[in-house]
């Protein structure tokens, strides 16, 4: 869906695929993919954690078994590694985003297809 | 969820993958807290997806082909000297850049995850953040650059640098012969992104 400015740039290598390495994908192969590194990101520009504390969970997620050879699932492991640090500072408790995508889910499967999903306010816990 | 322009019913409800769920739980409760903000986080995907990209290093890469003076500071200060050009952000604050010679081919590696500079390439390949390319060019540097199409030299050193948090790593290429006079637009043309990793060399194909 996304490209970047890079297309004259990378030619794609048909030996890179044969030999097992992965092939290129968009900078972001799904909007989530983009939320998820732009939270972390504004978060260490705001100086609520040093890149250094991410990169040693992201690594710690990285370096877990079941991880794709391929980096297919590498935003994955990103958002995993967010969620952890956010609950480790004390920004969001991890019962307070169990009970957040329970609520999301709700309310998407009370959207019909096509509309914008939206949480009511008291899914939101009152506040 | 992907539509496929079918008419759907509307008597059943969408669904996000659980994926979607725990981005969004994550990116409402920060927000509602006021640890992010959401237009700063519009502002960041596009930046990444359309404004930062290895056309930054490949002006760079063709600046310091085109003046002595600016590759000797950028080898001296790399950070300086790529910021003199307008690319500073994030991932960018401790840079140094390898100049590759016919004596030495650097490549670029993060093995714990992905670091990578982000103000000069843009955001990494998948193929930098797989597990084979962060494992195997540490181990067999020569077989992983054969697999890209680069073969050099058995008297060639290879040198593999791995990136960290604090020090994100560029590949100055080797300016190939036939460019001789050439306008630093058209040498900045045919810089590759791999070649700025150390994965490509660069060819004079315009």
């Amino acid at each position: 869906m996304l490209t970047f400015g890079m297309i004259t740039l990378t030619r794609p290598d048909p030996a890179v695929l044969r030999n097992g390495l992965p092939a290129e994908r968009p900078v972001f192969a799904a909007p989530w993919e983009a939320q998820a590194f732009a939270m972390a990101v504004e978060l260490n520009q705001r100086g609520l954690f040093q890149w250094q504390e991410f990169a040693d969970l992201l690594s710690e997620e990285l370096l877990a078994a079941g991880t794709a050879q391929d980096g297919e699932d590498y935003y994955r492991h990103w958002l995993r590694a967010l969620e952890r640090l956010t609950a480790a500072k004390g920004f969001i408790t991890e019962p307070e985003r169990a009970q957040r995508q329970a609520a999301w889910d709700a309310a998407a499967k009370a959207t019909p297809h096509g509309e914008p999903i939206a949480l009511e306010k008291a899914a939101r816990g009152g506040r | 969820m992907p539509h496929d322009g079918h008419h759907h019913d509307h008597d059943h409800g969408s669904e996000l993958t659980e994926t979607e769920l725990r981005v969004r739980a994550l990116e409402s409760l920060l927000v509602e807290k006021g640890y992010v903000d959401p237009a700063a986080l519009d502002v960041l995907v596009e930046t990444y997806e359309k404004n930062v990209g290895p056309r930054n290093g490949a002006r760079v890469v063709a600046k310091a082909w085109d003046e002595a003076d600016y590759k000797a500071w950028l080898l001296e200060d790399a950070s300086a000297a790529i910021a003199s050009l307008g690319y500073t952000g994030r991932q960018g604050e401790d840079m140094i850049v390898l100049e590759n010679t016919p004596e030495t081919h650097n490549m670029v590696v993060c093995t714990l995850c992905s670091c990578y500079p982000w103000p000069v390439l843009g955001l990494p390949p998948t193929w930098y953040k797989a597990a084979p390319y962060r494992a195997r060019s540490v181990s067999q540097p020569r077989s992983v650059l054969a697999e890209f199409g680069v073969t050099l030299p058995d008297t060639t050193e290879i040198r593999v640098w791995d990136s960290t948090a604090e020090t994100r790593y560029m590949v100055l290429p080797m300016r190939p012969d036939g460019t001789d006079g050439w306008s630093t637009e058209q040498l900045a043309d045919i810089v590759t992104r791999d070649s700025m990793i150390g994965t490509g060399l660069v060819e004079a194909v315009s």
